[in-house]
């Protein structure tokens, strides 16, 4: 006796709606517990205080300064370098062969797993280039891993530009440089510093690359060249090693928040911005 | 007119930079892991069961039999759920929910691995050990939070191919008497599978490439785990857990784990680009 | 008295990639006078405008034969400046384009590029361009707010302002008053007739009814061939090939 397709249907749609429910159910689970755990014990002395006892009492600040820096030298150097392959990309070729081993570079740059950014930033600025476990060797290796996005966000922002813009410059008397500069780069902003964002997010969440790169003293940093922990590596550590459950819950909820934040930000950025400019002018 | 050539080459060489640096990684990595590899052997390296650094016995295959159960392990959890919950977005909700659960899922996509790494520590281990066996700190707590890690990927890229798809497809199927669910099963997710398929590579790549959540839930063996309750080790988290203290040959076997790692994903990514490339974008 | 042409294109034919633009086109034209070029869609017109101020070699694939001269220098010859060129031959498009920019940086633009920063300056040639265009004493109370808001015939108006800010010898004008209600139109009619004491200029205009009644000469395009020239007069009453005829009456267009 067959089933009627319709009672197949019936189970078919039944399993996705409870593999959907489940996925979704775990995932958010995953953050409320961590989140809940965390979020009182996110006291302003939490946020300004050092650590303490290796990091069972006291609070993250010398680390949140430690992520700061980082991710600040990482954007720093990661932003004009990706705007500058963006707009190289778009505004001075078409598809040559040059576009297309630049773009291969950037894909393939995407995909390499953090642990070998670790491994190269480790024998290249720690040992090669004799910069040792610092802010500058951690943040440099993060500036290689978010490039890509920097790089795909700004294209993503130029390309959104109605040519028009660009052909009136140009019938004015414009050079492809002042087009850049005052047409294209003014209007792209919004997209590019939604790029910069998600860069930024993931700085803050990377771990397995700045271990190998900037160590792991929780010490507030006194240079570039001083070792550093961040948040994501604090909370590593606490976890794994035991040190103290409330501090990495603590840890733990002050990392998905501030996450959260920045890539509500990005994403509301993104839509705002950069689908409003691709409503104008016309092709 | 020469300014605007001089800027010209700034912008090249400036464009230039993200191959540079892909090329640099891939030299120092080669220059430190390489020498090794050839001084223990190829052969003796990938299929040597034996990682006893401090006797210098440096065979890999414990860790990329570990990477390969625990791929394995995340794409069973990762790619079934993943594709449902693209079904589910694309045909089984109104358009509504869609706009409020994809940024969830972007979102989601964006959490560090580290608390997916303490998630599975504090709930998932224990669980296993109590209910399952063994030390809890074993291959299925690795599969299940590394199939939840790429779940992000696996939606967000099929239900994208899904929704790219014609409508006359699903339009033409319904005219002709087809279920919702026929037309799904039939017709929508084989139209969309290059895009599926390349869903799941970038998913394997996501895998492959992990490391902190898996040091922190994989336990510490550097031994074939033989059943998914023992403990175990990827490629990446030798890396990961050793790279800390090792020195000389030691700390070249590790650039060598790198070596092959890298030739790994860049074979994955490779795929991944030649599969999504020819289905015409 | 023989007079200098302004331009002359000789046997200029037009490509892109493989397709035939404009074919080997013989043109001459005198300064301060307003030259149309009728013809049906795709028959070449954008392309020759666009060929004069050389946008077509933003166009990756466009090649050329042929030569075109302005005052007897051949534009195509290397040492022309583009920038210099351009700003020569100012083009207005035939949707309007303002720049998300105010007004006052709108007009200023082209003069900005040309490396004049001075605030004084630079407010006299806005305001000078403006009275030019008939579009001043509408927007001189607002010069600072943004060009989006105006209506569609000031925007255009506004484009006309911006080419005369960088005082060019000829203005090119593609099909200026397309989706332009008739008010708005007449008004840039008018402009044109009055600015074609001081600059020659290039119209491919919306309908035969402009071209008769704005035109001193006329040129009669079809599939990239220059099928006929003369006097406006000439051209729309005693046309001298049966096409040009046809397309006059309303054959086809």
């Amino acid at each position: 006796m067959a089933i009627s397709r319709f009672k197949t249907q019936a189970i078919s749609h039944g399993i996705i709606w409870i593999g959907a429910f489940l996925t979704l159910a775990v995932m958010v689970l995953i953050l409320w517990q961590i989140l809940r755990e965390g979020v009182p014990l996110l006291t302003p002395h939490f946020f300004l205080e050092n650590p303490r006892q290796m990091g069972r009492t006291g609070g993250i600040f010398s680390i949140i300064v430690g992520t700061l820096l980082i991710t600040a030298v990482a954007v720093v150097i990661a932003t004009p370098l990706g705007v500058g392959t963006a707009v190289f990309l778009r505004e001075y070729t078409r598809d040559s062969k040059i576009s297309r081993i630049i773009r291969f570079g950037t894909d393939c740059l995407a995909g390499v797993p953090s642990i070998i950014f670790g491994l190269f930033g480790f024998v290249f600025f720690v040992i090669f280039l004799r910069m040792g476990w610092s802010i500058l060797s951690g943040g440099l290796t993060l500036t290689a891993m978010i490039l890509p996005t920097i790089i795909c966000t700004a294209e993503e922002a130029i390309k959104a530009i109605p040519y028009s813009y660009r052909e009136v410059s140009f019938a004015l008397g414009g050079t492809r440089w002042q087009t850049v500069k005052k047409v294209v780069l003014p209007n792209a902003l919004p997209g590019i510093f939604t790029g910069i964002l998600l860069g930024v997010g993931r700085s803050v969440g990377e771990t397995a690359a700045i271990i190998l790169t900037s160590g792991s003293s929780f010490l507030m940093p006194t240079s570039l060249f001083s070792p550093i922990r961040t948040m994501s590596i604090h909370f590593f550590i606490l976890a794994r090693e035991g040190i103290s459950m409330e501090m990495a819950y603590a840890t733990g909820a002050a990392l998905i928040i501030l996450i959260l934040i920045i890539n509500t930000i990005a994403n509301w950025l993104l839509h705002r911005y950069v689908r409003k400019l691709e409503g104008k002018g016309h092709a | 007119m020469s300014k605007e050539k001089f800027i010209e080459k700034i912008l090249l060489f400036i464009a230039l930079s993200s191959i540079s640096i892909l090329g640099l990684i891939a030299f120092f990595i080669f220059v430190e892991g390489v020498p090794l590899i050839w001084k223990v052997g190829l052969q003796k390296f990938l299929l040597g069961d034996r990682w006893f650094p401090s006797q210098g016995s440096f065979g890999i295959l414990p860790m990329i039999i570990g990477s390969f159960l625990v791929t394995l392990g995340a794409l069973i959890v990762g790619v079934p759920l993943g594709i449902s919950c693209a079904v589910f977005l694309c045909e089984l909700t109104p358009p509504t929910f869609g706009m409020i659960i994809r940024p969830m899922i972007q979102l989601l996509a964006a959490i560090p691995s580290v608390i997916f790494g303490f998630w599975g520590l504090i709930v998932l281990v224990p669980l296993i050990r109590e209910h399952l066996g063994g030390p809890g700190l074993s291959v299925l707590a690795g599969s299940l939070v590394l199939g939840l890690m790429i779940l992000p990927t696996i939606i967000s890229i099929s239900e994208d191919s899904l929704r790219a798809l014609p409508r006359t497809f699903k339009e033409g199927a319904l005219s002709l008497g087809a279920t919702h669910w026929q037309t799904i099963w039939r017709v929508l997710l084989p139209a969309a599978r290059s895009g599926i398929v390349a869903s799941i590579i970038l998913g394997m790549g996501r895998a492959i490439g992990e490391t902190m959540a898996m040091i922190m839930i994989l336990g510490n063996a550097a031994q074939t785990p033989i059943s998914i309750l023992d403990s175990a080790r990827t490629l990446t988290t030798n890396i990961g857990i050793e790279m800390g203290y090792a020195t000389g040959d030691h700390r070249q076997a590790l650039f060598a784990t790198g070596v092959v790692l890298f030739f790994i994903i860049m074979g994955l990514n490779s795929l991944a680009l030649f599969v999504s490339r020819r289905k015409g974008s | 008295m023989p007079e200098k042409d302004k331009i002359t294109l000789q046997n200029f034919s037009s490509f892109y990639g493989d397709s035939l633009a404009l074919k080997e086109v013989s043109l001459r034209i005198r300064g301060n006078q307003i030259f149309a070029f009728l013809g049906p869609a795709r028959s070449g017109k954008t392309t020759l405008l666009k060929s004069i101020n050389r946008l077509t070699d933003l166009i990756f694939g466009a090649r050329h034969t042929g030569q075109i001269f302005l005052d007897e220098q051949d534009i195509f010859a290397p040492e022309v400046a583009l920038p210099e060129l351009r700003r020569r031959v100012g083009m207005v498009f035939d949707l309007p384009t303002p720049l998300p920019l105010s007004i006052f940086d709108n007009v200023a633009y082209g003069p900005r590029l040309k490396g004049i920063f001075q605030k004084s300056r630079l407010e006299g040639i806005v305001e000078r361009a403006l009275k030019s265009a008939v579009l001043w004493d509408e927007v001189k109370e607002r010069l600072s707010s943004s060009a989006l808001r105006l209506s569609g015939g000031q925007q255009q108006r506004l484009c006309i302002a911006r080419v005369l800010a960088l005082e060019p010898e000829i203005i090119m004008l593609d099909e200026p008053c397309s989706g332009l209600d008739p008010i708005s139109t007449a008004s840039i009619e008018e402009s044109l007739t009055l600015l074609k004491k001081e600059y020659t200029i290039l119209l491919v205009p919306h309908n035969i009814q402009q071209a008769s009644r704005v035109a001193d000469r006329v040129g009669f395009f079809l599939n990239g061939e220059l099928i006929e020239q003369g006097a406006a007069e000439q051209i729309f009453t005693r046309p001298k090939d049966k096409r040009t005829e046809d397309y006059i009456s309303g054959k086809f267009g």
